[in-house]
This record gives structure tokens, sequence and C-alpha cells, in this order.
């Protein structure tokens, strides 16, 4: 069979470290092929030296058999491939059309932008690989899985013949993604071919055909799907034996330490975002909460943490009332919350690793004293934190959080926050960019602080991680509750049903 | 991405050699003597003269360098301090001004034994710099107004205000009517003058304290490490639970205050009389400029006061040798300019240490 890409013996240096390392991706023609690695494996720059963006140091690259130089990212435009980003690089206020037109729009005699001609093409284009779209609706008004249709339309739009997926399933929902795989399935019986960027074992089992791992730069192996398990690509991905399920011995609820009340919370919109929610937590109990990126997770972790206005309703921290609150209260009734946004609230980014591992106790003994920073305490500390979560670091405890990869960021969070042990916890995206080794460690860390007597509210857009951690899972929808069951008693795909509103269902056990 | 290793003090410093290179460009432009920008400069650092050799060292020409260099050092402190917790202080004019009215005020109202007459003067100077500066914090923290707006037309209230405050409770000298009266003997900063006619004085005293207490503040102790965190990332610190509001508030009014203390340096040691303000010292002002190419800390803005003050003092000597002192305008111009380019400085360090790497690379090959 024919190659659409070649990618071989690719090397690429930068100063003081090897990125890519002898590096051989071999893509079939009308194929799914996945690339798999952690964090910091290389994908990457693999991926930017095919777009153009960085030159290899050695090696050669070749399309349908012919070699190429790429030296820019139009250069791989016109070769025929294009690109779905991750985060969506749409503009709001235009409709589906004229994003996809954006750039090569067909035009009129007078030198006007053909709009009839434009939206005949994305209505053709649509029916034809089974992409569901509505060519007049603005982006800001439909769903995110209709949002990624969109960019994917705009590179067949280009006559892209080979399309990069870049982490696609990571906003989407359980039902969304069932639809992608079937949308890259047409994809490719029309005559394209797929490079699927993922760290999800799941997603490579269901898509693609051929898989090539990469670990810490280099080329582990290109493996067929269907004779390889889930478990041995993890392994080859990680270099040692993975385990996915968490050992999660049966919870031993205690008293109720959260206690939300009727919440009703204002969005930034000034609609309400979160609305009428009660929910109990006890302590040594892990609720996840389930839902849809945008249903009101983020207004209600803020109003749990004080970090936002409560309009009506009541928040309890084990009795005590907390609603109005300030953000330092919360915390010194024993809360912790690892925040949905590392970057705006969850790190200080120019702060050194040392510095962001204080920011909440750099008051208290022993790192500092009468207001004096104690920095050695700070110092032993932060080496503790690091060893414990393998945070790693260019500059170990004094590197500026900025230059840190995203993973270790988020490590450095989860530790600084589980540190403290606390009695109540907020957790949100917990494993957001973390590969799979880094995941199983947070999660046994999740798991170990409820097995100490925290109350866990786990808020993830990850369904596994809900049905992996959680005793009882809640889902919110549209700002509402829509469900709050057992874990044991639920299935993935009910989940998904109540988390787009089409099902509500209340477990009798499930109440306190 | 630019690697971070080539700090803050190594880019100022280029910062200033091309800035001092573009001054020479525009005198070789416009006909004159380039080297003359050197002889100046060695004069007023060294009080040595390269055209008279003979006539040895002139004390008075460096210590009226670190004269002149006093108050920007201050108020480079205030703005520094102010834009670690990220605000920009544009109103030092202001607090300069209602610093000098209250030490004016404390000298000519109060009855107070030497010395401690002086450190009343200067503490009611710092104090009445913080409360100018209250507002425009008050506001910012608390209803999101830009401070920048509140500080500039707090200049022009103070600048006001000054003019019937002190004619209506100080006494005003009779003989100029543009004036109070001199300063009783009890107010003095003394003169370290070594015999010159420099006016040197023991400010500098308050001066290296200011230094020491903004390093101390901002890099050691909770309270700054809390404003640094709301400086470089708001929303963080309001996450971390830190009191950003009351930090803005506090990190404006110590800003302030070290404006104030500025003011009455330059009262005490320069003038010895309340003054009547026509137009502003500047100082608060240049303050912008000695912070920036100072980096926003301590000891960096020791260093870029003392080379504002530098350009200060040589202007004389750019007279003499015939150097317009616009020339020395243009030097301080363009080298703020050169450390607002600063990022592209470190990409040109970064390229230059990455072509000696390759070449490096090569010579082993």
């Amino acid at each position: 069979m024919a190659y659409a890409i070649e990618m071989l013996h690719i090397t690429k240096d930068f100063p003081g470290i090897r990125a890519n390392d002898d590096i051989t991706l071999q893509v079939e023609e009308n194929t799914v092929h996945a690339l798999l690695g952690e964090n910091g494996a290389g994908k990457s720059t693999l991926m930017s030296i095919l777009f153009g963006l960085y030159q290899p140091t050695s090696g050669t690259i070749k399309v349908n058999g012919k070699e190429v130089k790429i030296s820019d990212p139009n250069v791989a435009n016109d070769l025929g491939i294009g690109m779905v980003h991750q985060h969506f690089k749409l503009i709001e206020c235009f409709t589906v059309t004229e994003n996809i037109i954006l750039g090569k729009e067909p035009r009129t005699k007078l030198g006007t932008v053909d709009m009839k001609k434009a939206r005949e093409k994305v209505v053709e284009l649509s029916k034809r690989y089974g992409l569901q779209v509505d060519p007049d609706a603005k982006i800001s008004n439909i769903t995110v899985g209709m949002q990624q249709r969109v960019e994917i339309l705009k590179m067949l739009y280009r006559d892209a013949k080979i399309l990069i997926f870049d982490e696609p399933t990571a906003v989407l929902t359980p039902q969304e993604i069932t639809e992608l795989m079937q949308i890259m399935q047409n994809l490719v019986k029309e005559g394209k071919t797929i490079l699927l960027i993922t760290h999800k074992l799941k997603e490579i089992k269901a898509a693609a055909q051929k898989c090539t791992v990469l670990r810490k730069g280099r080329c582990i192996g290109t493996i067929d799907v269907k004779d390889t398990s889930e478990e041995k690509m993890a392994e080859m991905m990680v270099g040692r034996v993975v385990s996915f399920m968490v050992d999660r011995p049966e919870a031993r609820p205690g008293d109720v330490y959260l206690d939300v009340d009727h919440l009703n919370v204002k969005g930034a919109k000034g609609t309400l975002a979160v609305k009428d929610f009660s929910l109990k937590i006890r302590a040594g109990e892990i609720v996840g909460l389930a839902g849809i990126d945008g249903n009101g997770q983020t207004e209600l972790a803020f109003a749990l943490t004080g970090m936002t206005k409560i309009e009506s309703g009541t928040v309890k921290f084990m009795g005590e009332d907390v609603t109005h609150a300030s953000i330092m209260s919360h915390y010194r009734h024993d809360m912790c919350h690892v925040p949905e946004d590392r970057h705006k609230h969850g790190l200080i980014l120019d702060f050194t690793l040392k510095e962001n591992y204080v920011v909440h106790s750099y008051m208290e003994e022993p790192f500092s004293k009468n207001g004096v920073i104690k920095m050695k305490a700070i110092d032993e500390y932060a080496d503790r934190l690091s060893e414990e979560y393998d945070v790693r670091s260019g500059e170990g405890k004094d590197t500026i959080t900025r230059s840190m990869s995203g993973g270790n960021q988020q490590k450095a969070i989860v530790a600084r926050e589980f540190d403290r042990n606390s009695k109540i916890m907020i957790v949100v995206q917990p494993t957001r960019g973390l590969d799979v080794g880094a995941i199983e460690l947070v999660r046994k860390k999740i798991v170990e602080q409820r097995d100490k007597g925290a109350a866990v509210l786990l808020i993830s857009l990850e369904l596994d991680e809900i049905m992996n951690l959680s005793d009882r899972i809640a889902v919110i929808h549209n700002g509402s509750l829509s469900g709050l069951v057992m874990n044991k008693d639920v299935t993935e795909n009910e989940i998904g049903l109540m988390m787009s509103g089409g099902l509500s269902k209340f477990d009798e056990e499930a109440k306190i | 991405m630019t690697s971070k290793k080539h700090s803050t003090l190594v880019v100022s410093l280029i910062a200033v050699i091309l800035g001092i290179l573009v001054g020479c460009v525009i005198l070789m432009v416009t006909g004159r003597n380039p080297l003359n920008i050197f002889v100046a400069l060695i004069r007023s650092l060294t009080g040595f003269s390269i055209n008279n050799p003979d006539r040895g060292i002139n004390m008075m020409y460096p210590l009226n360098w670190l004269l002149s260099s006093m108050p920007v050092i201050l108020t480079g402190l205030s703005v520094a301090f102010a834009y670690r917790t990220g605000l920009f202080n544009i109103g030092g004019e202001g607090q300069y001004i209602a610093g000098s009215i209250a030490c004016a005020a404390v000298a000519l109202l109060i009855d107070l034994p030497p010395v401690i007459h002086t450190i009343a003067c200067v503490i009611a100077a710092a104090l009445a710099g913080a409360l100018w500066a209250f507002l425009p914090g008050f506001l910012k923290a608390f209803r999101n107004i830009n401070e920048v707006v509140i500080c500039v037309m707090m200049n022009y209230i103070a600048l006001y205000f000054n003019d019937w405050f002190v004619r209506s409770f100080l006494p005003i000298d009779e003989f100029t009517l543009a004036r109070t009266v001199n300063f009783p003997e009890t107010v003095s900063l003394g003169n370290l003058g070594f015999g010159t006619a420099s006016q040197f004085n023991y400010g500098i005293i308050f001066v290296i304290i200011a230094v020491i207490v903004f390093w101390f503040v901002m890099e050691k102790t909770t309270f700054g490490y809390s404003l640094r965190a709301t400086g470089f990332n708001s929303e963080g610190s309001r996450y971390a639970g830190m009191k950003n509001r009351r930090n803005t508030v506090l990190s404006m009014m110590i800003a302030g205050a070290f404006t104030g203390v500025a003011a009455a340096i330059v009262l005490i040691g320069n003038y010895s009389y309340g003054r009547i303000y026509t137009g502003f010292d500047n100082f608060g002002f240049d303050g912008i400029s000695v912070a920036l190419v100072g980096g926003a800390n301590a000891f960096g803005v020791l260093a870029s006061g003392l080379l504002f003050g530098l350009m200060a003092a040589s202007e004389t000597q750019f007279q003499i040798l015939g150097i317009p002192s616009e020339v020395s305008d243009l030097i301080q111009a363009a080298i703020i300019i050169f450390v607002a380019m600063q990022y592209g400085i470190r990409l040109i360090l970064d390229f230059l240490d990455r072509k000696t790497m390759k070449d490096k690379v090569k010579e082993v090959a």
C-alpha cells in the first residue's frame, strides 16, 4: 500500500536537548494512524516539523512518495495537509459558512464575496462527508461538537487530503466522541488520510488501524492496533506497566462536610448559570460531577470556593455557613481547591515553583515568621513536594513556572493543594493535560485523600475519570442537577444522556 | 522563546551604552565633537577634567552628581514599588508637591529641637505623599477606576492646592511674595560639601534607608510576596486568598511616601523655604524612567537613579563644551527606548549566543 506521509529518520535538536531522535513515521493512505505519547515525548515537535514550523536537523519527509521540503505552513497547506487544532480557531460572531470560507472566499464578478456559492459548497461538503452543520448559524450559538465539524470542514474546503487531529476529543461528550469516530471512518472512506494525536487509548482502539508510539523523543514502535491491547500500548508509551483502574476500596462515608442548598449563581452574562442546585457530600466519599463544558460547573466551583458572589441559597462547610465568606475564610475552613484554569488562577506564572508552592501558606510558620519570609523552610518544603508528586522542571524549585510544561504545572498545583490535607476538596479537572503516568499518580492521591476522611467534589469533563473515581455521580445540565446516582448502578451511556439533558435520574440510595 | 540567562542588568547596561552612542551620532551629524560627551560625563563622575588635567580633581562635581541623583532614586523607588504590584504611579508630581507642602508646614509652624525637627519634616512629607496616593489606590481597588487618570488629576489638584495652602497658612516672604520665609535653623540636612560649593547633604541617609526598606519589604517579607503576586497575576492572588484590594491601596500609599521623602530632601537641602510651584519639578515623571531602566528592583533603581542623576548633573558641563543640553535629554530618551526594547535586545543576544555556539561546533567538526 502507498504511503501518504513518510517522515524518515527525523532528528530535531534544540539547544541542549534532542526533541526527536531518529523517528520514522509512515502513514498509509486511507487509514487512521494514531500518534501516541506522553507529554514531552516529542509529538508536537514532530507535527510542527510536518507542518513546516520547524526544520528537522536531519531526516527526510515524503508526501505521496515524493520527497518534499516543508519550509513553512503554507507549503504544508499546498501539499494538502490540514490540521484540526485542539483549541478551535473560529470567529465567534461569524456564521459557519463565513468561518469555513475565510481566507479563500469565492468571488463574484464584481469582486465581492459570493455567499450563495460559498453556502452551496459548504452544504455539499457537509452532505458528502456526513458532517452535520447549520451553515447559517453563528459559531457562538452552536455546540462544541458542531464547532469541531466546522473546523474539519474548513480543512476539507481547502482540499486537504491528509488531516491531522490534535487531541480532538478533549472537549466532547461521549455521544459526540462516537459521532467523531464515525466521521473519521467516513473521511477515510472518501479517500482521506487521518493522523490522530491522542493519549486516549480507547479512541485509538476504536478508530485507528496503526499506531506509532513515541517516548522521550524516540520512536518505540509502530503497531497494528487490532492486535495490541490497551495495556500493552500504555506500557509502550510510559515504559512500565500502568494500572488504569485506581484501586478504590468501598467508601465509608461519615458526616456531611459539604452542604450545598438551593444554590443560585449568576454567570458572566448576568443570567443564572447555576440554578437551584443542592448537593451534600460526606467525609470519606468522592462525588463526581459530570457535565458538558459550560453547563455551570465553573460557576459552581467558584461559588463553593468563595470566588464569586452567590445570589441565593447556602453553602455550609462542616455545618458552618460560608455562603458569603471571603476566599481566605474558605481556606481557613479547611478547603482546598484545584482550579479549572491553571494559568489564570492556579499559578502565579512569573513566580518560581517554590513561591507557587506557598501561595496559601506563606503567612504561616515555618514559611514566615513575624512577616518575614523564611526561604530555607520554603526550599525544603518545595524539594519534598516536587519529589513526592514527581514535579519536573529545568532549574528545580527555582524555575519560573511559566517555563514549565503544562503537565508539570498541573502536578505542581495538585501537589500544593493535596498536601494541605484539607477536609473539603473542590477538585476541578485535576488531570487535564497530564499523561498516563501522571494521571495514575493524581487519581491515586485523590482516593488517598478520600480514605483520610476528606469530602471530595470532583468536577471533570472526562467521563472516564468520573466513572473511575466517584462513589456517587451527580450530573449537571444547564445549571441544574439532572441526576444523582450511585456509580455502581449506572452505565456510561446513561450518564451521557443525563449530561445532554435527555434523561433525569435520581437514585434513592444516592440521596442523603 | 528567549532565555532568561541575559539578566536585566546586562540588558540595561547595553541600553545605556546604545543610548550614549545615539548621542554621539547626533553630535557627529551636527558637526560637533562626540568625544565631548565623555569628557563631560567623566568630569561629572570624578571631578577630573580631561581638557585641563593640571587642575586636578574637583570634588564638587561628583558630590553634585550624588545630590541630583537623590530625588530621582526616591521617585524611581516610588514608581517601581507600585509597578511591582501591577500599578502605574504617574501621580509622582502630585505626591511630591503634597510632600513639600507638609514639609514646609511642619518646618514653619511647629517648634522642635534640631534633628528631630528635620526628621519630623521628612516623616510629614512621607505621610502627605502617601495620603495623596491614597485616593487613586482606593478608587482603583474598590471602584476599578484606572489609577493613571486619577493620578494625573491629582497632580494638578496638588499644584493649585499648594498655591492656595501656602499663601493662606504659611508665612510668606515679604520681598518676593513668591515663597515662604526661610526655614528655622532647626530644620536642616547639614552640608557634606567637604569645603566645596556643593549642597550635598545628609539627605543621602534617607535615600539609603529607602533603598534598603524597598528591598527588604519587597523581597523578604510576606507583605512584599503578596504584593508581587498581586502584581503578576491579580486573579491568581485572589484565588490564593490574598487581599488584593488592601494591597493595591497600601502599595500606592507606600509609593507616595517614597516620593514625599524626595520632596522633603529637595526642599530642605536645596531651598530651605516653602515653595509656591508654578509648574512641576518633573522628579515624579523622571521616576518612571528610572524605575523602567532599573528593572523595578531596589538596587537596579539605585543604579539607574545614579545614571539619570549623572545626566542631570552633566548638563552644565555639556553646555560649557558646546553640547546643547537637549542632547542630554536625547540620550536619556534613547536609553529609555532601548530599555523598552529589551525583549529585542535579548533576542539579539540569544542569536549571537547561538551563532557562536554553531561556530564552535564547526570548529570541533
